[in-house]
């Protein structure tokens, strides 16, 4: 039975915060809970700068609670195990992503599929049931139900590996899920940005053709010759796109931004499938007549459960998928959040927590 | 204008024709082709009325040729079939529906999908391969290629089952392919007309749990009396509305004025499905974070292969399913139309081409 807040035992912790709708981050002192019999400690080595942060910290979708304390693609080192702790050990490499608890008896949790709870806990910007509030990355070290750890695989660089705990699972499920993984067939990915980078990578890995769809033609050169798509699609380029029409299986769309959907149905074959992955703040424009002559759907997916996780980064590990980073410190996190708005990163920052967060005072 | 000219061919026909956007039907005289060694011609003795129907004969879609005769539900008996014609014989009781021909070699026509071929032919008002404009059932005798006529058993009356030949494979076919048609699922049907009538038989029949969602809270006796839904949601109705919210397995969405997704997505549990089969005139709202939340996806689709239009009305014969029909003579047609486009009519009319379309001299 979790104590009412204040009672349970509490713990210093330091990170960078945003306290209004600027969304300008400083440094920032609170507490999180001592480590409970289920739960890991981790100090925090790195974190990945998600879109989702900056959406966050200005309160674009409207439910942002300050002070937050953003950063859901967390690596670590553990330093401490509660008594129920099987899976981990002082001294392993692990990581958190999006979610820290959820009810664990419905249907979607006893299915591994935490993250459609009804009642999930978000790593940062949510409230435990106890009343205490969660902060997220930018920090120096995090306590997290063993459930919702996962392993660090080995061979993954810790940096680089970091935005595969959002942007690499928020890819990877929906392409298990809509059966987008037959060697040999068509997706397209929109938008080239952290998802969409490591969708190509994740995509090349399970055989598949990849055309890379942007709204920006200087990513062509990266997209080929770097991250190993087979075509690049310029949407502002008219004849490509007619010529494209009707030519992909499927189509992963992370533009995060409100953008026409049309060209993209077009896209698509008969049967085609397009899942949406970015979270814009106002509806988006269905046009009905191509998914009724075509059969073809539209789908979401919110990141993954957590064994579904670790088999994406046992995937990734395997087949040697890390995210393209641009490593920063601490301090240069408001730079980086006005070049993230303007899409000015190949392809995700990642904090070097532990080399650039120091407490003050 | 016709490619090849009326008078070459050899077969006198007449029906009621649309002569311009007006949409009003006259008696029309016209010819048909001889019976090929592959076609299948029939005397026609019933044809439904499809909201198509009325869209085409005013050109609301801009594709209409004139003079336009309509009618795709179309039932007869066969009075004559070419050498090579295997599954009919003259004296068998059959039924055409929107699709008269299409190329028989792409990936969608060799998996029964004709529906879906990029040259697949409309059963009226469309370029037929002798260059003619095909016309539809509201008229006295069709020739028509065997692969895109189906037997209808004796025990559906002919009258019943002519509304299968579109409404019915319309609903049909999404139920089986979007998973809607297992036993305990809750199906929704938003919409009470032609098509969300027979959803609701279809889906009862095929073990479902239906919920008929309507904005007018004077059809639910209809529904739960008549039709056999198991329960009645008014849209407009926010406490039903919210009562309601992740209850839904699949909507099947026959509506095609304007209307908001949200709610309807809404009402979905967790991987729900949202089938939309309407077209509304100018793009739907798509708000991201329901579908991405909760994992949903929405997709379309467009009556049905010919393989499964037979699946269909066998289904349909087996358990006794039959369109609720208001019968009317040719010369009411007009009056009909103006009913149709008030909604007014429970739930489709057929008009009696059998009895009432007199020859013109």
């Amino acid at each position: 039975m979790p104590k009412p807040a204040g009672e349970e035992k509490q713990q210093k912790a330091f990170g960078w915060a945003a306290t209004d709708e600027s969304g300008t981050l400083s440094p920032f002192h609170f507490s999180r809970r001592e480590n409970g019999d289920e739960d890991v400690t981790l100090k925090i080595l790195y974190c990945g700068v998600c879109h989702s942060d900056l959406h966050n910290l200005t309160n674009e979708w409207g439910f942002t609670s300050y002070p937050v304390v953003p950063g859901h693609e967390i690596v670590g080192v553990t330093t401490k195990v509660g008594k129920n702790v099987t899976k981990f050990k002082v001294g392993d490499g692990v990581g958190v992503g999006v979610m820290v608890g959820s009810c664990k008896t419905c249907e979607c949790c006893q299915q591994d599929l935490e993250n459609y709870c009804s009642q999930i806990i978000f790593t940062y910007n949510s409230h435990n049931p106890d009343g205490t509030k969660n902060y997220g990355g930018y920090s120096d070290m995090i306590v997290v139900d063993q459930r919702y750890v996962l392993r660090f695989p080995d061979s993954l660089p810790l940096d680089a590996g970091a935005p595969l705990l959002c942007a690499g699972i928020t890819v990877y499920s929906p392409m298990k899920y809509y059966g987008m993984t037959e060697a040999g067939k068509h997706l397209g990915v929109a938008g080239l940005g952290g998802l969409g980078h490591v969708a190509v990578k994740i995509a090349k890995a399970f055989g598949l053709k990849v055309t890379v769809i942007s709204t920006s033609p200087q990513k062509e050169s990266e997209a080929i010759n770097r991250l190993g798509a087979d075509a690049f699609l310029a949407s502002s380029d008219t004849a490509k796109m007619k010529s494209a029409i009707g030519s992909m299986d499927y189509i992963i769309d992370t533009v995060s931004a409100v953008h026409p959907l049309f060209p993209l149905l077009s896209l698509l074959k008969v049967n085609g499938k397009l899942v949406t992955l970015g979270l814009p703040n106002k509806p988006l424009e269905l046009p009905v007549f191509p998914l009724v002559s075509g059969r073809k759907l539209v789908g979401g997916s919110d990141f993954g459960g957590m064994k579904e996780t670790q088999e994406m980064l046992d995937f990734c590990a395997k087949h040697n998928i890390a995210a393209d980073i641009e490593l920063i410190r601490i301090d240069e996190i408001n730079s980086a959040m006005e070049r993230l708005a303007r899409s000015d990163v190949r392809y995700r920052f990642v904090i070097d927590v532990a080399n650039s967060l120091s407490a003050v005072g | 204008m016709t490619g090849l000219s009326e008078e070459v061919r050899p077969n006198k026909a007449f029906g009621w024709a649309a002569i311009d956007t007006s949409g009003v039907l006259s008696p029309f005289k016209f010819s048909t082709r001889g019976t090929g060694e592959k076609d299948v011609a029939f005397k026609v003795l019933y044809c439904g009325i499809c909201h198509s129907d009325l869209h085409m004969i005013k050109n609301d879609w801009g594709t209409s040729i004139y003079p336009l005769v309509p009618g795709h539900e179309v039932v007869g008996e066969v009075t004559e079939v070419g050498s090579k014609v295997q599954k009919l014989k003259v004296g068998d009781r059959v039924g055409v529906g929107c699709m008269v021909g299409s190329c028989h070699s792409c990936d969608n026509c060799t998996n029964n999908l004709e529906n879906y071929c990029p040259e697949m032919i409309f059963t009226y008002g469309a370029k037929y391969y002798d260059g003619t404009v095909t016309y539809g059932g509201y008229s006295n005798t069709m020739v028509v290629d065997e692969h895109f006529v189906v037997g209808i058993p004796e025990n559906l009356p002919l009258d019943a089952a002519a509304p299968l030949l579109c409404a019915g494979i319309t609903v049909y076919s999404p139920l089986r392919f979007y998973g809607l048609d297992k036993p305990g699922l809750h199906v929704g049907v938003v919409g009470l007309g032609g098509l969300g009538h027979l959803a609701v038989k279809f889906a009862k029949a095929m073990g479902t749990k239906v919920t008929v969602i309507s904005t007018s809270p004077s059809k639910q006796k209809e529904a739960l009396e008549n039709l056999g839904a198991d329960s009645f949601l008014v849209s407009r109705e926010q406490d039903q509305l919210r009562a309601a919210i992740g209850t839904f397995d699949g909507i099947v969405d026959t509506v095609s004025a304007q209307h908001p997704l949200l709610p309807l997505l809404g009402l979905l549990k967790s991987h729900g499905k949202l089938v939309v089969l309407g077209i509304p005139e100018k793009p739907l709202e798509l708000p991201a974070f329901p579908l991405i939340q909760g994992r949903k996806l929405l997709g379309g689709s467009m009556i049905g292969g010919m393989k499964e239009t037979q699946e269909m009305i066998d289904f349909a014969a087996e358990h006794g399913i039959k369109a609720d029909t208001e019968v009317i003579a040719m010369d009411y047609v007009n009056a009909a139309m103006d009913r149709l486009l008030k909604g007014d009519v429970k739930y489709r009319f057929v008009i009696d081409i059998g009895n009432t379309l007199k020859s013109i001299s």
